[in-house]
């Protein structure tokens, strides 16, 4: 947290110094303020209501704003809405947006953003994040074909500047799914005209946030250079960004040398420790959890002290720190850090604690108990994972660990990825490596996916008083009590382990020193808007 | 010649038709699906997508569909990239793919053609014994190899050259070079061997003996006659380079053709995996039969027509 604020004031310090017409000493400006970061692929599409992924979103973001902007502390701040209310039973949102414009010049009103959500909702645009607008009343009964009827969906312009949205249950990160891609304005023409293609043409490509594309080269670059109609325009001071679509990370890596790319992520884990010795790695907050997920309904899966057996007989730091590397966070419970409790600025992981320790003795007991003292017995078992080098490595260090401490033995198999899926979802599977990147900041989008039957919960286990808890959660107001249910379903599942946590994951990021500005939410998320290139 | 060439034609459209109908049964028999995310979606939000996608028809009907777009010329829209036509996919990559193709096909024949010749010349003399031993290395190192170690000399140490991407003279430099390892290394093999053939012929010897120079025998007499099995070669080997490589391509971030015949498969994309093969395929057919017009022009003792004609 310490360093977020520095970073804030660092950004206060550079919007100074783009204001004053000369540069203090300390901090030199680049002549050239552009710069260039990998976003990793070809996006599938830049429609904000239908994309999905983390590329597409940091390109969205920098294109749109919505009514509310995230700051660096992932706080909602205002943004094309420049006040809100909020009603007692958390029910009834109403924004009052501040006069902006389009990229065109058109102005921007309430009615955009309500033809935009109806829109993400109708079922035929097909939007695979629709469910970003569920929480809005009568939202999932419209996009699921049960309600025909849009003008029954609760968001409306009362006028050209005030916006009144209705809520399902009280859903205290409402704010934040106000930044999110899918419930960003689109311009209404420009859809309508060429719904399936309307992006794909710089000049259509119409928005309303800091920067507007100007070209797109497919599966070579992007770039974006500042929207001079945006509303807070004077907080720009970049004159271009290129985002380059490149998949493979050492070509990445190469450019970053060569001096053809300032910034890219994921670098390949045998240069993890020279760049950090370098002084190019950057670690950032992400909110995921590596785990291995059960087959509750096999034997001897079925048995939650062979579950727990398992769980404990791990070494987490010496599988992070020989094999993962990166400086990841060994998980002894499931959710991670940098989500909300009761309130935003207590941490849900740090309130509820560990789970567990892991404990050899503690594991061969319950192993024994279950009846397979020292592994005798026990049937071979087989661990499951989607083909990558990083996964497979992980997968022997574990049959490794188990092995040696509990005396089982263990077949590794991997799938290619959209097998490997179907796999987990067929329940054709012992022990499968699993991944979750949660939706928005909050614990809500790692525990409801465990609720018996949910699309997500590949394990096989239900739990009543779980799912009570969870939702319980989603229509409570009261945020202590909502927060303690959530720390309650924790409990359970943690108490039942059909999942073993292994890492936190974080963010790394390869970026050379004199890029400043650019914040990266836990989500993944880059706002380019206050960045800024110092001499070099 | 007149009714071979149309049986031929003839035939490209039934390997087509063979090579897409194996290929849409074999795409549909793998797991999966172009929507199956690992985030499972809600029924009803798959429901939608199936709906707006059509892949909720039964699967002879997608068939019927799609080989019918298929005679009017449309390969569909993508379902990984929204919003695009396959025949954009393939309009917008084919033609960087077929220029870095090209250029090392080009090079490929200049560098290859030379080295074989010269070194059945010089059989068993250190000429021999260099360009041999060189093309036994560019014969076995993978172009992956060849690329990562290009750039890695040329663009990261050397800064002579870019490390990736496109748009420039320079950026083409090692990618060709990347590319054309393997073809150069096998056609100075290949000419080389049929070379020492033809060098053993009665008629070089005649020629030879009626006074020709050296020069004058190679050019006139070995050349011409030591190239068909590059000819033969050059069908397929132009083929699949010019319709891209997914290794060189995804190395040095060209935006070319040759991913998509990996990345559609991982992505399920069926529409573009139907397009590339289709793609592929015809352009394959049709280069052999251009090669097989060819014998004819350079070896007229070849006769193209039926053979009870």
């Amino acid at each position: 947290m310490r360093m977020r604020r520095s970073m804030l004031l660092l950004a206060c310090f550079m919007t100074f110094l783009l204001i004053a017409p000369t540069g203090f000493a300390a901090e030199k400006l680049a002549k050239k303020q552009v710069l260039s970061f990998n976003v990793g692929t070809e996006p599938s599409t830049l429609d904000p209501a239908i994309s999905t992924g983390v590329p597409e979103a940091i390109i969205e973001l920098n294109c749109f704003e919505g009514l509310t902007r995230m700051d660096e502390n992932n706080v909602p701040q205002p943004a094309i809405a420049e006040s809100w209310t909020v009603s007692p039973n958390g029910l009834l949102y109403t924004f009052k947006l501040r006069k902006t414009k389009w990229s065109n010049g058109e102005p921007l009103t309430a009615h955009d953003f309500e033809w935009s959500w109806k829109r993400a909702l109708a079922p035929e645009t097909a939007s695979e994040y629709a469910y970003q607008l569920w929480y809005i009343k009568n939202g999932r009964a419209y996009n699921e074909g049960a309600l025909k009827d849009p003008s029954q969906v609760g968001v409306r312009a009362v006028d050209d500047y005030t916006l009144q949205v209705m809520l399902e249950n009280p859903t205290p990160y409402f704010l934040q799914l106000c930044n999110f891609p899918t419930l960003m304005p689109v311009y209404r023409k420009v859809v309508e005209k060429d719904p399936e293609g309307w992006f794909y043409e710089p000049k259509n490509y119409i928005g309303n946030g800091p920067y507007k594309m100007v070209s797109w080269q497919h599966n070579a670059k992007i770039e974006l250079v500042p929207n001079p109609n945006y509303w807070n325009r004077q907080k720009v001071g970049m004159e271009r960004l290129d985002f380059y679509l490149i998949d493979d990370i050492n070509t990445a890596l190469s450019m970053f040398e060569t001096g053809q790319l300032d910034w890219f992520d994921a670098p390949p884990t045998a240069e993890i420790e020279r760049l950090e010795k370098q002084g190019y790695l950057k670690k950032s907050e992400y909110i995921g959890t590596y785990y291995y997920m059960f087959n509750v309904t096999k034997k001897p899966l079925d048995d939650v002290r062979v579950r727990k057996a398992l769980t404990l007989a791990i070494d987490r730091q010496t599988l992070i720190d020989r094999v993962v590397r990166g400086g990841q966070l060994p998980a002894l419970a499931y959710v991670p850090y940098g989500l909300g409790d009761a309130t935003p600025d207590k941490d849900f992981r740090e309130i509820g604690g560990d789970y567990f320790k892991e404990d050899l003795a503690a594991a061969r007991k319950l192993l024994a108990d279950a009846g397979y003292p020292n592994g005798k017995g026990f049937p071979t078992l087989t661990i499951l994972y989607n083909t990558s080098e990083n996964h497979k490595k992980i997968a022997e260090a574990i049959q490794e660990m188990w092995k040696k401490n509990l005396g089982i033995d263990v077949r590794l198999t991997n799938q290619e990825w959209q097998v490997y899926l179907d796999s987990r979802t067929q329940l054709a599977y012992e022990v499968a490596r699993a991944g979750w990147i949660g939706d928005y900041l909050d614990p809500m989008t790692f525990l409801d996916m465990w609720v018996t039957g949910g699309g997500n919960n590949d394990t096989g286990w239900g739990n009543k008083k779980y799912d009570e808890m969870i939702f319980g959660a989603q229509a409570e107001v009261d945020r202590t009590k909502r927060a303690k249910m959530l720390h309650e379903a924790e409990t359970v599942l943690m108490n039942e382990m059909p999942i073993m946590p292994i890492y936190f994951y974080v963010n790394l990021t390869v970026i050379k020193p004199w890029i400043k500005g650019a914040f990266r939410s836990p989500l993944g998320f880059i706002d380019f808007s206050t960045a800024y290139v110092l001499e070099h | 010649m007149g009714s071979y060439v149309l049986k031929r034609l003839l035939s490209v459209v039934l390997v087509i038709f063979i090579v897409s109908t194996a290929t849409f049964v074999l795409m549909h028999a793998i797991p999966g699906g172009p929507f199956k995310r690992e985030k499972a979606l809600p029924p009803a939000i798959q429901r939608n997508i199936e709906e707006r996608y059509k892949l909720n028809d039964p699967l002879w009907k997608q068939y019927v569909d799609y080989i019918g777009n298929l005679f009017r010329g449309d390969l569909g829209p993508s379902y990984k990239y929204l919003g695009r036509s396959v025949n954009d996919i393939i309009r917008e990559g084919f033609p960087i793919s077929a220029q870095l193709g090209l250029a090392s096909v080009a090079f490929a024949l200049l560098l290859g053609i030379p080295c074989g010749i010269i070194s059945a010349l010089k059989q068993n003399r250190w000429q021999d014994n260099i360009i041999m031993a060189v093309a036994i290395i560019g014969v076995s190192v993978p172009s992956f190899v060849m690329a990562t170690l290009l750039m890695y000399v040329f663009a990261v140490k050397l800064r002579w050259l870019p490390a990736a991407m496109w748009g420039t003279p320079k950026h083409i430099v090692l990618p060709v070079l990347a590319l054309a390892g393997f073809p150069t290394a096998f056609f100075a093999r290949l000419m080389r061997s049929s070379t020492l053939d033809v060098l053993s012929q009665d008629y070089i010897r005649t020629a030879r003996s009626k006074g020709l120079s050296w020069a004058a025998v190679v050019y006139k007499h070995v050349i011409k006659n030591a190239i068909l099995p590059v000819v033969t070669y050059l069908g397929p080997l132009v083929a699949g380079i010019v319709t891209g490589s997914f290794v060189v391509e995804n190395i040095f971030a060209i935006p070319g053709l040759g991913r998509y015949y990996v990345t559609s498969i991982y992505n399920r994309d069926y529409t573009t995996i139907m397009g590339v093969t289709i793609f592929y395929s015809a352009l394959l057919v049709l280069l052999n039969f251009a090669v097989d017009i060819a014998y004819g022009w350079i070896d007229p003792r070849i006769k193209l027509t039926d053979a009870k004609e």
